[in-house]
């Protein structure tokens, strides 16, 4: 995956440490504190995980304080922090409060489901910062386009920013080019931003100097987003980071594992929690040349999907919305780049293991489909799928699975004959085709199967 | 909000025709499949010339080729260690393949970029950085390059030229009709998804004139548009045949290029992914990094619904896809506006050895036979035992039971050719192999050169006793030979009695190795008759001189011999027939080779400086001068 949205904890983290690093920049708020590097932030992570691995609870708020006295020294901001916004619509943050207040927010609500915009989940992760007084609240934004990097900026930020769009105001610094920086200029770019707005002189100087910095952050740490609505300036008029999104590269992170820091989280989004068979995919996936993909949809489904291919897969899976079994769709599952016999092997025992979990007396249909493939060896991936096929035999039979294959590309002929000598020899219901039938026929069919019975 | 939908600053949208029955790539990492695959392309297009003209492995030295096929021929290819230096020698290679990983992918297409004479470059890596891949984009279209790619297997122009693995094998490639030029201009982002529909269009049209799929990323070198644009200029292109995605706004390109009338011929398209409503709650991440619906106008439905409105024909769903192509070009043909090109016989590409065998189709004899061990399979065997079981419950001497005599021994003979290893592995530094094995050390030669010079002395007088007094004494003792009768018809022949006699033991002062090797045996071998054999033999031996024992070469012979037998797989003359292979004297070697490895070790350690033997050791003895020899006259 290319675009990882990161814990708004670690995105203020690198942010604020990579921001002070330049001279005419300095952070308020949660960001004053740069001199300790282990804490170049004053924010802390409290995880349902930590809290539970410390003797108790008592125990880690203690540990946590010891670490950063300054949650005992000032008032305090709570907030989950687990890629979901509109938290203050919600009512999940907590202002102004004390630390044993923060304590007791947090006790709570950990391990508690709530539902974000129809997408519910488990609270797990929470972030406390130090509170900042302040008066006016601004909007910026940073997001990569083709033509390069938008920049948005508002004199407003905060709740109400969606009421305010005409105020926000955006200018494109264009791509750079491999001997060429993309410049920021402050004429072209930074100036139109802050124009026409009552921002006095001196605030405008300071607000200008900080766009620059965060922008040169955004560009050197390969993010393709940056949000902070709101920041705003603190007390000493220095900005204040209140409420940030950071979405990073993820194809980045070979030349920038220093940058973003040996212990950087790349969580999965809000309200997903990978099942098992989701989590060995990913392992499989992260360790292979190959791709393997595994999202499970509805584990009570009877509509199965193996597709081959990243454009086909996509294609497989709107048909069968397409046909009204959006609802029974099982999973959404790619494999591509000419994955190892034993790849596809281990990938189709997993898949098998969902497939064939509840075998309640209803029909299903696992659909191992594809394209014509261009370098892959068919006969290799399906020997794979032949291999795990083989060893649920009998518990295919339980769960009523048939099979339809559609596949072409390299070596396919023998590919498809081992599917059909498998269900000869096996027999385990298998329908094959080749590149000559379109390819998304096997939907229908398999819905006819579920249907029908044939 | 409505996407904003940036006019096209593209170069590729302006570049025309890229390629053509005379393009030549300059291939980067080499690759032996795709680049045997654009051959095999070439040759059933009846290409004059390989379209691989140079190959670029970086930082190999000039001068190099790699072979392929062309056809019936071998070809070599030129491998260059730089682009530049690949670019300079063939200036008419106007396209750039780039197979560097996602990590160079980035560099390695900017060099690539800035050389004059190269005008298309093709990025296969998955996983470039967007911003890299975006300054790519800014550079290509300020110079007037194309890029397609990243995360692309790239593209291919019918009968003319094919980029790396694109469209996959020949018979595909037949099948397709791809080995001469159809009427239909195809783009999508998905390789396997054009490779699909070559099929389709093979089998609804006359099939593809050109097929790009620009790659699955968030930012391709050339978007969709561009390729429809660059249709739009190419005269032999007739029909346009779109297959986008969700994620991102290039299809609005097209639509756009349709409203303004830039785009005039036909255009079928479809854009995939209306599915995404069903997944909105669970964010599944699809198969393509770019494939993420943003907003409403970056779905499936949007931009279908965008391109329908926009004068493009499409269908209901990709089932209905080829149907109205078929349609849309049945309808071009009656009107007259697409004339059907003709099919044509390509030339028989010959099967490959490799291919054919795998099909079943040709039959060869092998030229090696190994019946010791296996590394075809998941992991290697030692005669049928993976090797995870042997790391777990097997001995050295196990090892060399299986691998060696092709037998699990029993527990007691493996523990005793691991005693004989211990016992044999090292002498000390004054033995020949040693002394070798140190000169050459202090040489300054490597290890392996250290090591061989010592084994090179081991032979009938070093080591090699073992295996000549293990034959002897195992024979005699077969044949009942008398101790006494042995010997002399030995020295009647004038050889040794190998085995026997040491150079400072004696009948009093027994080697101790000997003694512990002997009551090993004593406690564990069912049957030592060789041993004992040779104890008689030594009984007589012992008359003649003191020191005429039976030493250690003897012992582990006369042992080893013994250890054969009582295994109880081998006859007597089974047990000569495996001594007579020199697996004795291999376990000499192999257990002082341990040594030898230590003197060698031990010398550069202390950095001991070349050995030179001092004079006053050696007796110089030199004859008087000798003058010519006059026999027979000198040709003057």
């Amino acid at each position: 995956m290319a675009r990882k949205k990161i814990r708004e904890y670690d995105g203020k983290r690198i942010v604020a440490r990579h921001i002070v690093k330049r001279k005419n920049v300095k952070l308020g708020g949660a960001g004053a504190n740069v001199a300790s590097p282990k804490h170049c932030l004053n924010a802390a992570q409290v995880s349902a995980s930590a809290v539970e691995a410390a003797v108790s609870a008592e125990a880690f708020y203690n540990k946590l304080a010891n670490e950063q006295p300054w949650l005992l020294e000032t008032k305090l901001v709570v907030k989950p922090d687990m890629l979901f916004g509109k938290r203050g619509k919600n009512n999940l943050v907590l202002l102004n409060a004390d630390y044993a207040t923060a304590q007791k927010f947090i006790a709570d609500k950990i391990g508690t489901e709530v539902d974000v915009s129809g997408v519910k989940g488990t609270l797990t992760t929470f972030l406390i910062e130090p509170f900042v007084p302040h008066k006016e609240e601004y909007y910026l934004s940073i997001q990569t386009v083709r033509e390069g990097d938008r920049l948005s900026f508002g004199a407003c930020g905060g709740i109400e920013i969606e009421d305010n769009w005409d105020k926000v105001k955006s200018v494109t610094v264009p791509s750079g080019e491999p001997e060429i920086d993309s410049l920021l200029d402050h004429e072209k770019h930074v100036a139109p931003l802050l124009e026409g707005t009552d921002i006095p002189a001196e605030s405008k100087q300071v607000l200008a100097s900080f766009i620059v910095a965060c922008y040169e952050t955004y560009v050197e740490l390969d993010m393709t987003m940056l949000e902070m609505n709101p920041f705003a300036l603190d007390e000493q008029g220095l900005p204040a980071i209140l409420d940030s999104r950071v979405e990073l590269d993820s194809y980045a992170s070979f030349k920038n594992a220093k940058l973003w820091g040996p212990d950087l989280e790349l969580p999965e989004p809000w309200g997903r929690q990978k099942c098992e068979e989701e989590r060995i995919i990913q392992a499989m996936d992260d360790r292979s040349g190959a791709s393997m993909k595994l999202s499970v949809l509805n584990p009570e489904g009877r509509m199965w999907t193996m597709v081959a291919g990243g454009g086909a897969s996509v294609i497989y899976a709107d048909q069968v919305v397409q046909l009204g079994f959006g609802d029974e769709l099982g999973n959404y599952a790619e494999y591509s780049g000419n994955p190892k016999e034993q790849e596809t092997y281990m990938y189709a025992r997993t898949l098998l293991n969902l497939v064939t979990r509840n075998p309640d007396g209803k029909r299903r249909s696992l659909i191992c489909g594809g394209g014509v493939a261009n370098f892959s060896d068919i006969a290799a991936t399906l020997g794979g799928l032949q291999q795990a096929l083989t060893d649920f035999h009998g518990k295919l039979q339980m769960a009523k699975v048939k099979v339809f294959v559609r596949r072409g590309g390299p070596n396919y002929k023998a590919g498809l004959q081992l599917m059909r000598d498998l269900g000869n020899n096996l027999d385990i219901p298998i329908e094959v085709y080749g590149p000559d039938t379109n390819m998304t026929h096997i939907v229908s069919l398999g819905i006819r199967w579920i249907k029908e019975g044939h | 909000m409505v996407a904003s939908t940036m006019m096209s600053t593209s170069a590729a949208a302006e570049a025309g025709a890229l390629f053509s029955r005379k393009t030549t790539a300059i291939f980067y990492n080499y690759k032996k499949n795709p680049i045997q695959r654009m051959l095999d392309f070439d040759f059933i297009c009846a290409r004059a010339e390989p379209s691989v003209a140079a190959i670029v492995s970086p930082g190999a030295t000039p001068g190099g080729f790699q072979k392929a096929f062309f056809g019936k021929e071998e070809v070599a290819i030129p491998v260059y260690g730089s682009t530049e230096a690949a670019a300079a020698a063939h200036p008419s290679s106007d396209v750039f393949i780039n197979f560097a990983s996602y990590r160079s992918a980035y560099s390695s297409s900017y060099v690539a970029l800035k050389q004059p004479s190269i005008r298309t470059i093709a990025i296969i890596a998955e996983g470039v950085p967007e911003r890299d891949t975006k300054k790519l984009i800014t550079y290509a279209n300020r110079n007037s390059k194309v890029i397609i790619g990243p995360a692309t297997v790239g593209g291919v122009q019918a009968g003319a030229f094919k980029i790396g693995d694109t469209a996959g094998t020949v018979e595909n490639i037949i099948t397709c009709k791809l080995h001469r030029p159809g009427s239909v201009g195809f783009v999508s982002k998905s390789g396997g998804l054009s490779n699909e529909m070559y099929n389709v269009l093979a089998r609804v049209t006359d099939g593809l004139y050109e097929g790009i799929a620009v790659g699955g990323d968030a930012y391709a070198g050339s978007g969709l548009a561009d390729h429809v644009l660059r249709y739009q200029s190419m005269d032999e292109v007739k029909l346009v045949v779109l297959l986008g995605e969700l994620g991102g706004s290039d299809e609005y390109g097209v639509v756009e290029g349709l409203k303004d009338g830039r785009i005039k011929k036909p255009v079928v398209a479809w854009v995939s992914g209306t599915c995404a409503n069903w997944f909105n709650a669970a964010e599944v991440q699809f198969g393509h990094a770019g494939a993420k619906s943003g907003g409403e106008d970056e779905g499936a439905e949007a931009k279908n619904n965008a391109l329908r409105d926009a004068g493009a024909h499409v269908p209901e769903n990709f089932d209905g896809f080829a149907d109205l192509i078929a349609s849309v070009y049945q309808d071009m043909v009656k009107d007259g506006s697409l004339k059907p090109a003709e099919d044509v016989e390509p030339p028989n590409l010959p099967q490959d050895l490799a291919s054919a065998i795998k099909a079943g189709e040709v039959r060869k004899t092998t030229n090696i036979v190994c019946t010791i061990s296996n590394d075809m399979g998941e992991e290697p065997t030692y005669v049928g035992i993976p090797i995870s079981e042997i790391m777990k419950d097997y001995t050295m001497g196990d090892v060399i039971s299986l691998l060696w005599f092709k037998t699990l021994f029993p527990k007691w003979a493996t523990k005793f050719i691991e005693l004989v290893l211990v016992t044999a592995a090292d002498h000390g530094p004054c033995v020949s192999g040693a002394h070798n094995t140190i000169v050459a050390a202090r040489a300054g030669k490597d290890l392996i050169s250290s090591l061989c010079s010592g084994l090179l002395t081991i032979g009938p007088r070093f080591g090699g006793a073992v295996d000549a007094a293990a034959i002897n004494f195992k024979r005699a003792c077969d044949s009942q030979i008398p101790p006494d009768e042995f010997v002399e018809s030995l020295k009647k022949k004038g050889q040794r009695v190998e085995g026997i006699g040491h150079r400072i033991k004696t009948a009093e002062n027994r080697d101790k190795r000997v003694e512990l090797l002997a009551n090993y045996a004593k406690q564990h071998f069912p049957e030592m008759g060789t041993f004992l054999y040779a104890k008689k033999v030594e009984e007589y031996t012992l008359q003649k001189a003191n020191n005429l024992v039976l030493n250690i070469d003897g012992a582990i012979g006369s042992l080893f011999a013994d250890m054969l037998k009582g295994v109880g797989k081998y006859s007597d003359s089974e047990v000569m027939e495996v001594l007579e292979l020199g697996g004795l004297n291999g376990l000499f070697t192999l257990s002082r080779s341990i040594g030898f490895i230590g003197h060698a070790l031990d010398q550069k350690r202390m950095k001991q400086p070349l050995y030179r033997h001092p004079w006053d050791d050696v007796l110089y003895a030199e004859p008087e001068r000798p003058s010519r020899l006059a026999n027979g006259e000198d040709e003057e």
